[in-house]
């Protein structure tokens, strides 16, 4: 076992883990936040992306100890006081899911693309969520609905 | 899936890193772990140890060094495609490097773990062969300097021995007289490259002098095609040199495609790249 102290959603969390335990599994199993879902569990599908210190990643290919100092976000960290997220209020208003279980890792990898700046254009954004994968095949709405929040923190 | 048990040490410098591969014959090194979680997902990789190398800053870095750039060996992709010395001097490694797998694994992967995994669907790989960039390797004794022809040595094979740790790699810097591509097919985005080809053309008084082409996932390794270069230096067209573009090859069959469909793809995709190549 190995000490960390991983910031998740602002709150420090000290936790012992188990090297090969997966980061998507540390916030799911320990730390209850089970927003962040598993999809493929092969880096494919994009489901389990977070913001490590800023930038998306797919959680099931990165270990928990190596997040060891760094600052997570998961889709439970986005809304504040009670106010949705830019991006959440966009999936809202453009209904930018059908099942949702691809839902939680969109809307990471589309704060991430917004805040790298790199969603000017359709084209910029249905390029930037190349990994991210939705099985209702939704794509239509989800472009929408990132252009629309894009707009709005622009 | 879980990976089987495995110890973890933070190494806090390249030399603290090497000293604690040294220490233990099964220990392997992660950088972003973008090619090594997934095999120590599917238990194909089962190390004792993993030295974590994944933040040493001495070692993510682009310089200027003379006629080459120097790549830290821990640079990741969406450092390269975004550095400003490497569009300008050798904008087929930036470019490259924003066609690998998706935002996410080009926040997370680096240039040294993609060219020590020696995967050659890898895109990467190819570029380097086509560019003849040097592969800086240090050990427990020093450092050696290997030609990225003599890198590759089979699929998930590297010239990096025991002990060993690559750290720099260093590319040539274009200048206007060469024009590159490097053009990819993949049936979904963010996949590995069916097939894709990196292509360099040097000009002179006009004509094409001399070209460099490389292919990706069309055998264990990445490919020189000599038979097209040879073909290009010659005077042929890029149609009749593109013919040549599976020759000498051993593309794998897989999900993806059979080997006679990718000997195909190599023909298409590396015609396009030549005609792109000397487009720029």
């Amino acid at each position: 076992m190995r000490s960390v102290a991983i910031t998740v959603n602002g709150e420090r969390r000290e936790l012992q883990l188990e090297p090969r335990e997966l980061l998507v599994y540390v916030l799911r199993e320990r730390l209850a936040l089970t927003g962040t879902n598993v999809g493929c569990d092969t880096s494919s599908c994009g489901a389990c992306t977070v913001l490590l210190d800023g930038e998306s990643v797919k959680s099931c290919t990165v270990l928990g100890v190596q997040a060891d100092g760094c600052e997570i976000t998961t889709i439970e960290g986005l809304a504040m006081n009670g106010a949705l997220h830019p991006v959440q209020q966009a999936f809202h208003e453009q209904h930018a899911l059908q099942c949702g279980y691809c839902t939680p890792g969109m809307v990471m990898a589309a704060v991430s693309l917004i805040e790298s700046g790199e969603a000017g254009s359709e084209k910029a954004i249905r390029e930037g969520l190349e990994g991210n994968l939705c099985r209702c095949t939704g794509y239509h709405n989800i472009v929408k609905a990132v252009a629309a929040a894009a707009s709005v923190t622009a | 899936m879980i990976p089987a048990a495995f110890d973890y040490e933070v190494a806090t410098s390249a030399d603290h890193a090497l000293s604690l591969l040294g220490s233990d014959p099964d220990a392997k090194l992660i950088a972003g772990g973008h090619s090594l979680i997934p095999a120590l997902k599917l238990r194909v990789a089962r190390p004792s140890k993993l030295v974590d190398i994944g933040r040493l800053g001495e070692l993510a870095y682009v310089r200027d060094a003379g006629d080459k750039l120097a790549i830290g060996a821990l640079t990741r992709y969406k450092a390269l495609r975004d550095d400003a010395l490497l569009q300008e001097h050798c904008p087929i490694v930036s470019t490259t490097a924003g066609l690998v797998g998706d935002p996410q694994v080009r926040h997370r992967g680096t240039i040294g773990g993609s060219l020590a995994h020696g995967d050659p669907a890898s895109d990467l790989p190819a570029v380097m062969l086509a560019l003849g960039a040097e592969l800086v390797i240090r050990g427990g004794v020093g450092e050696r300097i290997v030609p990225a022809t003599q890198f590759f040595t089979g699929v998930f094979q590297t010239a990096i021995g025991p002990g060993e740790m690559l750290t720099e790699i260093r590319v040539p810097k274009l200048t206007g007289a060469t024009g590159w591509s490097y053009v990819k097919l993949s049936r979904r985005a963010q996949d590995w490259a069916t097939v894709a080809v990196a292509a360099l053309v040097h000009r002179d008084n006009g004509g094409l002098a001399a070209a460099s082409i490389a292919l990706t996932n069309m055998g264990a390794t990445p490919l020189r095609a000599t038979a097209v270069e040879d073909a290009l230096t010659a005077g042929a067209k890029p149609t009749e040199a593109a013919e040549h573009m599976a020759d000498g090859t051993d593309p794998p069959s897989d999900v993806a495609a059979s080997a006679e469909f990718r000997a195909h793809l190599a023909r298409v995709v590396g015609k396009r790249a030549i005609e792109e190549a000397l487009s720029r």
